[in-house]
């Protein structure tokens, strides 16, 4: 695989909080254009590798590369590695756009002006055209007719839908989703779903943590199951979801399967 | 004993401008108070160890001590630290560094009180550390310690009785020479209840229609 076609690496990634070990030993590689479903139980570690990546959390060890730029940490010559500056940081999130469970949307502005806030601070837009942008982007979620609300005054679906496209504003490589319908009732899951569908299908590449086996199965083209810090098992989603060879991933599988869930796969 | 109107109404000129006085030294002394704190408690959570140290103690010391004593410290004690103040000059320094300690205390609770995701978001997006405090930490702070602001303000203009003692030409001051000059106590501690309640009615009243404009804007 050419360096050209891997949107981020991770070689030997590893994660601690004090004595608690959540990541041991990640090797990965994520393509451009790819859906990519981080899949596991809870504790597993997924969400925190999924922040590693924009460096919310500091991996505390190896080396993360986004874009084929090391993020947070570079190797060192005496072989260790050497913290980047905030600045370099800062250059290689812009690769990102980040979606979150809690949507985290800023309460104080309307959807439109949660859009264009970063348009106008960091890209140096004017109003106008910081606003224009920011109406076509929600208008790509479907909510430009919700651009004046509050926070406080959409549903769930829709403030999650406006995240989204304050993400996408920024033009990134690659979006970040951090169980994006977790905190969504499940008559709302579905309209977040099919932004993301739709983004998939325009060829974004995305990193999806994920608890809607339906949509990883459907969607996901690169599955990597995780378990207890470490890559179980990762792969194509039709090998992986068809023949779910490990037991801890069929096992899973079948408490999702148990509930209902169909795993009506892609052609 | 009567219990006569007439004694009052008789000193309203004077009570008018006692009144005055305490609505200045009290709005002089909480706003300054309130610029102060604000730099306070920005100053702690992001200048550093040194800066938070100093302030950790200033702010404890401001709070662990009874105003009374301070303003007594500041009027009395300043001359000999070379700090030679009118009446009205240390009470409103003395009401601004009380205040700021308290204002200080607010808004470190409202920092505290904003989901840390709010400024994932924004460092997603790239915006710099100023650029998040500016534009979604004290919004949203604001926000979160609006009802607490209107409180601290309600218990400041009562504080501003204590300007008194060290004879700042209040609202206090008046009356209660007016009562003594005329063996009226009651009627003129009586007016004087009615004039702070009055103030505090009018200040609540202020507040609980900031709340009701930026209610929108809540905290989903």
């Amino acid at each position: 695989m050419s360096e050209h076609a891997a949107a981020i690496t991770l070689e030997g990634v590893g994660k601690s909080f004090g004595d608690n070990r959540v990541l041991t030993g990640i090797d990965l590689t994520i393509r451009h254009g790819e859906v990519t479903c981080l899949l596991g139980p809870s504790g597993s570690g997924k969400s925190t590798l999924l922040r590693c990546l924009a460096f919310l959390e500091e991996h505390t060890e190896g080396i993360i590369r986004i874009a084929g730029e090391p993020m947070g940490f570079a190797p060192a010559a005496d072989g260790g590695r050497k913290r980047l500056p905030d600045a370099a940081i800062g250059r290689v999130r812009r690769n990102l756009g980040m979606v979150f469970q809690q949507f985290n949307l800023w309460p104080h502005m309307t959807a439109l002006g949660n859009v264009a806030e970063a348009l106008r601070l960091v890209r140096r837009m004017d109003r106008a055209t910081a606003e224009a942008r920011a109406l076509a982007q929600l208008e790509h979620v479907g909510l430009a007719h919700r651009a004046g609300h509050y926070p406080s005054e959409l549903s769930g679906g829709q403030q999650q839908r406006v995240a989204i496209a304050r993400a996408l504003a920024m033009e990134p490589k690659i979006v970040l989703f951090d169980e994006p319908t977790s905190s969504l009732d499940p008559e709302l899951t579905g309209e977040v779903l099919s932004v993301m569908r739709g983004l998939a299908q325009e060829g974004m590449t995305m990193v999806v943590v994920t608890h809607e086996i339906g949509f990883a199965a459907q969607v996901g083209e690169h599955i990597v199951f995780l378990d207890q810090g470490r890559i179980l098992l990762e792969g194509r989603a039709a090998e992986v979801f068809q023949a779910p060879r490990h037991p801890r991933l069929a096992q899973f599988l079948q408490t999702y399967v148990d509930r209902g869930a169909s795993l009506v796969l892609q052609e | 004993m009567n219990f006569d109107p007439a004694l009052i109404l008789a000193s309203l000129p004077d009570v008018a401008t006692g009144m005055a006085i305490t609505i200045l030294m009290w709005l002089g002394g909480s706003f300054m108070g309130l610029a102060l704190g604000l730099a306070v408690s920005i100053a702690r959570r992001w200048g550093g160890r040194w800066a938070r140290l100093v302030l950790d103690a200033y702010v404890g010391l401001m709070r662990g001590t009874p105003f009374l004593v301070q303003l007594f410290l500041l009027y009395y004690g300043g001359p000999y630290a070379g700090l030679d103040l009118e009446p009205v000059q240390a009470g409103l320094l003395g009401l601004t560094l009380y205040s700021a300690a308290y204002f200080a205390e607010i808004f470190r609770g409202g920092f505290e009180a904003i989901p840390r995701g709010h400024v994932e978001a924004a460092v997603c997006v790239g915006l710099t550390q100023a650029q998040i405090i500016r534009r979604i930490l004290l919004p949203e702070m604001t926000l979160l310690v609006l009802p607490s602001l209107i409180n601290m303000f309600t218990l400041l203009v009562k504080e501003t009785a204590v300007l008194s003692i060290i004879t700042v030409p209040e609202l206090t001051m008046v009356i209660t020479a007016i009562g003594s000059a005329n063996f009226a106590f009651a009627e003129a501690t009586f007016l004087l209840a009615v004039s702070y309640w009055a103030i505090v009615e009018i200040t609540g009243l202020i507040g609980r229609f900031i709340e009701g404009r930026l209610g929108r804007y809540r905290l989903v």
